[in-house]
Parts: C-alpha cells; sequence; structure tokens
C-alpha cells in the first residue's frame, strides 16, 4: 500500500486479499466482449495478462486523500480489484483489443477465424 | 447484515470483514439515513480536521450527466449510466455492471461549508472535497 492508498481504516493482513470487479460478458459471432468495473484504477496501474487459457484483470486502486485523513465510511475497503477467467479454446488469445476509459475495462477476444461461422450453401438439385 | 457488497470478495476475506464490521459497528454514530452499503456508486468517506473527504466510486460516466448538489447539509450524488449498446444476434453471459439511473444520499458533519466544495472526476471516480468551516478549524493558542 502506498501513501496514496488510503481506503481502509485498519491496516490490511498481509495476505493479498482483493475485491471482484463487477463484470459483463457479451459474446456474437465474432467473439466475446467484456466490460470491467475498475473505478478509481488509473491506466499504468491496470495489468492485464493471458496466460495459456487464464485471462487475469488486476488493478490498484489510488485515491488522492490529503493528509493525516481518517476514513470514516469505506465501502471500497481494499485498494486492489482482482479476476480471473478461463478462456475457452476457439478464442484468440493473440488478438485481444484492450482499451480503458474512467474506470471502464473494453476487453474484444475474437474468436479464431476457421472458427468464425460460415454460411455453406447448399443446393437442392 | 444482509446486503449484497457490490464488490464481492472471497469467503475467507469475508470472513474477516465480517469480524471488523462487527468490532467497527459499536463505534458507529447512528444516522437516520443509515449506514447503505451496496448500492451505486460504492462510496468513501474520510475526514481531516480541515475537510471532508468523499470519494464515489462511479465508472463510466459522462461526468455532463452527473449531479452533485449539497443542501442543509445533505449531499446527494445522483446520474445516468448507459448500457453499451448489444451487438447484433449477442448473448449475454454475465451481466452483473450497474445500469441506469442512480440517486446517493451523504449526511454530512455540521461544520463544513458548502462554498468551498470541490468536485473531479478522474479514473471513473468522483472525488468531492468539502472544507470544514474556519472557525470550526483546530486553532493552537498561545501561552504567553
Amino acid at each position: 500500500m502506498t501513501d496514496t492508498t488510503a481506503v481502509s481504516k485498519q491496516a490490511e493482513p498481509a495476505r493479498e486479499t482483493s475485491l471482484m470487479p463487477p463484470v459483463d460478458v457479451i459474446e456474437d459471432a465474432q467473439g466475446i466482449i467484456l466490460y470491467a468495473d475498475l473505478p478509481g484504477v488509473p491506466k499504468d496501474k491496470l495489468d492485464l495478462h493471458i496466460e495459456a487459457d487464464t485471462l487475469t484483470i488486476e488493478g490498484e486502486v489510488q485515491l488522492e486523500t490529503p493528509d493525516g485523513m481518517e476514513s470514516t465510511h469505506a465501502e471500497v475497503s481494499l485498494p486492489r480489484y482482482r479476476r480471473v477467467f478461463t478462456l475457452s479454446k476457439e478464442l484468440d488469445t493473440s488478438k485481444v483489443a484492450a482499451e480503458f476509459n474512467q474506470g471502464v475495462l473494453k476487453l474484444r477476444i475474437p474468436k479464431a477465424e476457421h472458427l468464425q461461422p460460415r454460411k455453406v450453401e447448399i443446393k437442392v438439385s | 447484515m444482509m446486503y449484497r457488497s457490490l464488490f464481492p470478495r472471497d469467503v475467507f476475506a469475508e470472513l474477516d470483514r465480517l469480524q471488523r464490521e462487527m468490532q467497527q459497528a459499536f463505534d458507529l454514530s447512528p444516522s437516520i439515513r443509515g449506514v447503505a452499503r451496496g448500492g451505486f456508486p460504492a462510496m468513501n468517506v474520510g475526514s481531516t480536521s480541515k475537510s471532508v473527504e468523499i470519494y464515489a466510486f462511479a465508472p463510466g460516466i459522462d461526468p455532463a450527466s452527473l449531479d452533485v448538489q449539497i443542501e442543509k447539509g445533505v449531499l446527494t450524488i445522483a446520474g445516468e449510466r448507459h448500457v453499451e449498446e448489444m451487438p447484433e444476434k449477442a448473448v449475454m453471459h454475465i451481466d452483473e455492471r450497474f445500469a441506469g439511473r442512480f440517486r446517493r444520499i451523504a449526511t454530512l458533519p455540521d461544520d463544513i461549508d458548502p462554498n468551498a466544495a470541490e468536485a473531479r472526476y478522474r479514473n471513473g471516480m468522483l472525488h468531492i472535497s468539502i472544507a470544514r468551516k474556519e472557525a470550526a478549524q483546530p486553532r493552537r493558542i498561545t501561552v504567553q
């Protein structure tokens, strides 16, 4: 925890606990779109990684707190968000596009091209 | 206390939190508006001798649609969060994020100066800083 993050009244235990950000997951023919709410996380404190078929979203909350501020009420009681997803095989993890704007992360994970649905014409003779 | 936290966490952390809240329940001031949790946006409040700091975690909102008011010692934060458009023939697998109109209210201490309030929206977080009246700020008295 840095000086700028004082979201909790009491010191947290050494074990790294984190909050689970709410998400929306939408699937269309091209792939998956994931939205995640990570309010208070600056761009440089957002950490996204994909390892094998696991997608991890992590972010650190930074609040501007004046000197000597004492927290009196905290609903966001931990300065960290973390959520892990298992991706399925048909998704192309090499072509993930990410946008991060005002605390909202938008991820687009396309399906591998050869797996995208194609219309097959069947001629009836 | 039966409420659904906006940001759930794992079970062990939940137990920790429960224990902490049991302790804190004894030193919370009973407010007529209660300690409303689980609403949108999530709020943190802090105080110093010079100001009251309010943090509202409201990601993805057009700052122009935010309405912040202080009236008779009550702070109101209202606005609307629009849903992203669904592409055609799309399926929603998970739907957890808040959408629609919201309004949250917080009672402020008596000694704040409503004319000395400042609000900023950054990284999806609304930070409102309200100064306390000068007369109420602690003063050091020199001993002659």
